[in-house]
């Protein structure tokens, strides 16, 4: 499979990067050439082969239902939350006005 | 049985077919991955932890409450509870979603099929034992959210339920009706409030459901469906199908054709509108997410949720009708809501240890006057169950004194009306303002013949053949009696005198 | 008399526990080696002299008060700039993070400061990890210290994407460095510098608060000047985290104390598909040296084959890719790092840019090419329609070469490879093809995408002076056998080449 110039403005907009044309003109060949070399994948059997899940044998740990049981992933941290925030608004994050 | 409800085209007839999921909120302490709080209402992102945030290098831990909570959801829709499941992360992007994707369960959900009876409701055109499919229950996280009317160019983000922890419960396209759609919200509402595993809160936003319609030709091929997102109450479900499948029918018959679309509920208006910010033609890219290992569950696990769940809604009022001789419709009224339950329940036990006779044998008063007497008066000051001042224990005592005669039922209203106003017990009140009921033959035997003989004209016409007038007698003798005459001796003496 | 610079580890921890010197005038020398060096080398993005040193008088500190010091005790290291470090800018190397000062600290950097090691500052990477040879970082390449023999002043790759940290530990700027370790980050720069890195076990080392790149193969492992000392860093590193869901809950074996070069009694399997055609004549030889090493150490050695390794590179061009592309959907300008706001008219918004606007603005800027690059790959093979055809075929591929190892760990204790099909290469020889770049990693990646423990120890060095690794490759939890004949090797080997101080 290989992808044309659409395929990657369309891929582009999934994945929220601007691309202009030119740029969108340089990727077309470096995606197809990485995508043919990928391609090879499709010549192994893996007929009753399932895929990986866990590439160590481990089960999923849950954990107890404790609020801020660890201060490092609990709440009441507003100030170190929005510490990054380019645009921090009364103790919320500010974005560009959305219309829904 | 199938549903009559019909949309009356200019070109004919069209069925409706309604699809629901709703997104439960997980009664937890705690979010899904992060132990930031879930309460409602807190300051703006004060819940909110790094993890919520999707600081980088933040990672994920599942709440096993959360499992737990939609393992016992699914064992009360009696649904297969996976043994094996993922999560799987859902992307897109939005500004109240901040890791760019949602952890959710697209492939291997915990929940398989399962399905819940809607109450019959003639009035409503629902027939008996209407079956409603669900197709799987999953865990997923909610997102935050967006504030658009605080600030002229921008909208606030607040990532308070940013990761709260949801349940989806997907229904089959089994709905034909607005009534339908109601009612299995109202059903699916109250098992999940038996169980424990959601408060039901639609106002809060701890339910709310995403309404698939789409219209067709009685029996002909589903035709293309709507999603209307986040519509919070059941009122609110019924106008946005009746206005969805209106509008879907009047864009057919105009020679339209309707486009898959997720579309915005205006409750102002009772209308849908299309949403104005498309999603990139929902290509969500599912993937499983590489920071959780599969989720594998064993059969104590699941055998201690089972033990753990209480009797639920349908089995409770097939008791109710069977065990204990109740009407249909009072059972029905008293399992419909898990609190009414558990009043009348204790209600019940304490009668039953007051009396020292099976539950069997006053089930019938207990719930006539818990559904007439006391709803009827907690009503008229807008008061909840839940808020009564009147305890099951209180009831149980007014109760007793019926039973045992020291007062008769209308004395009761005035007790029970002075209990909610002052707190007190019953005993305390009657004995305090002598409402004991008299069985004092010579007192009833005085006031009998006081009536007639202020009376003697309707004697003589009682005497004549007109024996409607009995009750009349009885009535002005309760009356001179101040209501505390029994009944039984009342009435004994009157037909002596009289007859 | 010998610098305190050219100490690793476990002399300067022993050095400071005995009173030779003192943790202060160790991270003094150090400090000061960094500041000579780093505007030839490249090989720290920021630079945190105060750390080390308050690290080290703690440590002074506690030595006076006769405190039990910790295994890494007055030892300065470098630290991947993946790490998040509270008050300290964290970037992987982008310039979507410029700026950002976590409010929080990873909990391997956390375990290294608990054990008394100090930060010298963060290290420059290739930009969020992806690049081998540390030229797709924001803030420039790294320049190795090595020079080819040849007499020219090339400037060569470091190799990636622990290219700061190889740099560093081997021009003696650092005594250890952390590393991480997506498809063979730690042990390629490893090999093409002359030093000593372990990736372990997948889970061995805590993932919370690194930056991630691919989730599933993503690990945190020391890189060192020897063997030793990657076993005492690593049992500083590892451990089990309850924040992280894939984390081993497995007591951490103490491995330096258990090294033992003595391989009487263990068999070493040879995968014959690693011996590919046309390979470099030097890193064969060094290979057949390797064996001949190992069986004067008293192993057995035996034949093995890995049938899929061929398709190991391209499974893992889907697999690392499709992960970074929903890892890194979260640099969108809202909460943190770089905000672009396209003028406005340009979007669809009616007053000014919108939302999605905002967010391709702020990646297209944010973002280097190879990133970008990977970020199309991975949201193309998860894209509706393509789903099954590339990922699950990627993960079942995954799944037969873990089946490979699996077996040939039936028959064999530890594999030993080359690391890199080559030595190191000059900055920009292979900039211009993604694809030749890649296939650098094709001998690393194959245990990344089982999770098993692997290390590159050095093994001398090529006709143009370039040193070239050898690589262990051993049992899922089992690092001690791949430390052990790393040990064996380093011993014969006698690696003692260091680059020149050119800058």
């Amino acid at each position: 499979m290989s992808v044309d110039k659409e395929t990657v403005a369309r891929i582009a907009n999934l994945a929220r990067i601007r691309m202009d044309d030119a740029a969108l003109d340089r990727m077309v060949p470096e995606l197809n050439n990485i995508l043919a070399w990928v391609e090879q994948l499709g010549e192994v059997d893996c007929s009753g082969v399932e895929p990986m899940t866990a590439v160590i044998p481990n089960t999923l740990r849950l954990r107890d239902d404790v609020v801020n049981a660890d201060p490092l992933t609990g709440g009441g941290v507003r100030d170190a939350v929005l510490a990054n925030a380019p645009a921090p608004e009364h103790g919320f994050f500010g974005v560009p006005k959305v219309i829904e | 049985m199938v549903s009559s409800y019909r949309i009356q085209g200019a070109t004919g007839e069209w069925e409706v077919v309604i699809g629901l999921e709703v997104h439960a909120q997980i009664t937890t302490q705690a979010k899904l991955f992060s132990g930031a709080a879930t309460a409602f209402g807190a300051e703006p992102n004060t819940q909110v932890s790094l993890v919520d945030a999707a600081m980088p290098g933040m990672l994920p831990v599942p709440n096993a409450e959360c499992i737990r909570q939609a393992v016992r959801t699914g064992l009360a829709i009696d649904a297969a509870i996976n043994r094996w499941s993922r999560f799987d992360r859902k992307n897109y992007f939005y500004a109240d979603l901040p890791q760019g994707y949602q952890i959710s369960q697209l492939y291997h959900p915990l929940v398989g099929e399962g399905s819940l009876t809607i109450d019959a409701d003639e009035k409503a055109g629902i027939p008996a034992d209407k079956v409603i499919g669900i197709e799987r229950i999953h865990v997923e996280q909610d997102a935050g959210k967006l504030m658009h009317d605080q600030h002229p160019t921008m909208s606030y983000v607040d990532l308070n339920r940013s990761g709260v922890a949801l349940m989806e419960i997907v229904s089959r396209p089994d709905m034909r009706s607005p009534a339908e759609a109601g009612a299995y919200v109202r059903k699916l509402r109250a098992i999940l409030r038996y169980v424990g595993s959601c408060d039901g809160n639609m106002e809060e936003g701890s339910m709310r459901a995403d309404v698939n319609v789409s219209v067709r030709r009685p029996g002909e091929e589903f035709g293309t469906r709507t999603e209307t997102k986040n519509v919070n109450s059941v009122r609110f479900v019924m106008q946005a199908i009746e206005h969805e499948a209106r509008r879907q029918v009047d864009l057919i018959e105009d020679g339209g054709t309707v486009v898959q679309e997720t579309r915005l509920f205006d409750p102002g208006t009772g209308t849908t509108r299309a949403m104005r910010s498309k999603e990139d033609a929902h290509d969500y890219r599912y993937f499983p997410d590489p920071d959780l290992l599969p989720l594998e569950l064993d059969e104590a696990f699941i055998a201690e949720c089972r033990a753990s769940l209480p009797e639920l809604p349908d089995a409770k009022r097939r008791r109710y009708e069977g065990e204990l001789g109740l009407s249909a419709y009072n059972a029905g009224v008293l399992t419909a809501e898990v609190e009414t339950a558990g009043w009348f329940e204790e209600l019940l036990a304490a009668s039953a240890a007051k009396a020292g006779k099976p539950e069997a044998e006053l089930a019938k008063p207990a719930a006539n006057w818990l559904l007439s007497e006391l709803f009827g008066a907690l009503n008229k000051t807008g008061t909840a169950l839940a808020d009564s001042p009147v305890t099951p224990a209180a009831g149980a005592e007014l109760l007793a004194l019926v039973a045992k005669g020291t007062i008769s039922g209308s004395i009761a209203k005035q007790v029970l009306e002075k209990m909610l106003a002052s707190g007190d017990g019953a005993e305390a009140i009657v004995e305090r303002e002598g409402l004991m009921q008299t069985s004092d033959t010579s007192a009833i035997e005085a006031a009998v013949d006081q009536v007639l003989a202020a009376n003697a004209d309707k004697v003589a016409e009682f005497k004549a053949g007109k024996e409607a007038l009995f009750g009349f007698f009885v009535g002005q003798t309760m009356k001179a009696m101040q209501g505390k005459g029994n009944p039984q001796l009342v009435n004994q003496v009157l037909r002596q005198k009289l007859g | 008399m010998t610098e305190l610079t050219d100490l690793g580890i476990k002399a300067i921890r022993d050095g400071v526990v005995g009173g030779s010197f003192t943790a202060v005038e160790v991270a003094e020398a150090f400090n000061a080696a960094v500041a000579a060096a780093n505007p030839a080398l490249n090989a720290f993005i920021v630079t945190t002299p105060d750390h080390a040193l308050d690290a080290a008088r703690r440590v002074d500190a506690q030595r006076s008060a006769g405190e039990t010091l910790g295994a890494m005790a007055g030892v300065p290291i470098g630290m991947k700039d993946l790490f998040a470090t509270k008050g300290v800018q964290t970037t992987a190397a982008s310039h979507i993070l410029e700026g950002f000062v976590p409010p929080y600290e990873s909990t391997v950097s956390q375990k290294l400061w608990d054990a008394g090691a100090g930060m010298l500052g963060k290290l420059n990477l290739d930009q969020f990890a992806m690049g081998s040879s540390n030229e797709t970082s924001y803030f420039g390449n790294v320049i190795s210290p090595w020079r080819r023999a040849d007499g020219g002043n090339a400037p060569l790759a470091p190799g990636g994407s622990s290219g700061g940290s190889s740099a560093a530990v081997a021009a003696r700027i650092a005594a250890a460095a952390t590393g991480t370790d997506t498809g063979g980050s730690i042990r390629q720069p490893a090999a093409f510098t002359g030093i000593t890195g372990i990736k372990p076990t997948y889970g061995r080392c805590s993932r919370w608060g690194v930056v991630a790149f691919a989730s599933s193969l993503d690990q945190a492992g020391p890189m060192a000047r020897d063997v030793t000392d990657c076993a005492i860093m690593l049992g500083a590193m590892a451990g089990f985290d309850p924040k992280d869901a894939t984390s081993l809950d497995l007591p951490v074996p103490d491995w330096a104390g258990a090294l033992n070069a003595d391989l009487r009694g263990v068999k070493v399997g040879i995968p014959r598909e690693y011996r590919m055609d046309g390979m470099d004549a030097d890193v064969a030889a060094s290979w057949d040296q390797g064996i001949a090493w190992l069986k004067d150490a008293g192993a057995e050695v035996i034949d093995i084959s890995l049938p899929h390794t061929h398709h190991a590179l391209p499974a893992y061009y889907i697999i690392a890719p499709a992960e970074a592309s929903s890892n890194l959907a979260r640099y969108d300008g809202v909460r943190y790092g770089l905000r672009e706001l396209p003028e406005p008219g340009s979007g669809s918004g009616t007053s000014g840019a919108g939302l999605q606007d905002m967010y391709a603005a702020t990646r297209a800027a944010g973002f280097g090419d190879e990133v970008k690059r990977r970020i199309l790959i991975g949201t193309y093979v998860l894209s509706a329609g393509f789903y099954d055809a590339y990922y699950t075929q990627a993960q079942k591929v995954r799944a037969l070469i873990a089946r490979d190892f699996e077996r040939a760990f039936e028959r064999c204790d530890v594999i030993l490879a080359p690391t890199c099909p080559t030595a190191a290469f000059g900055l920009g020889e292979k900039s211009a093809d993604p694809l030749a770049m890649y296939l650098n990693d094709v001998f690393a990646v194959p245990a990344s995408l089982a999770g098993l423990p692997a290390m590159s120890v050095p093994a001398g060095l090529n006709r143009e002076g370039l040193p070239l690794g050898l690589q262990l490759i051993g049992r899922a939890f089992d690092e001690q056998s791949v430390l052990n004949a790393g040990l064996a090797i380093e011993q014969r080997a006698g690696f003692n080449a260091k680059p020149e101080t050119w800058w």
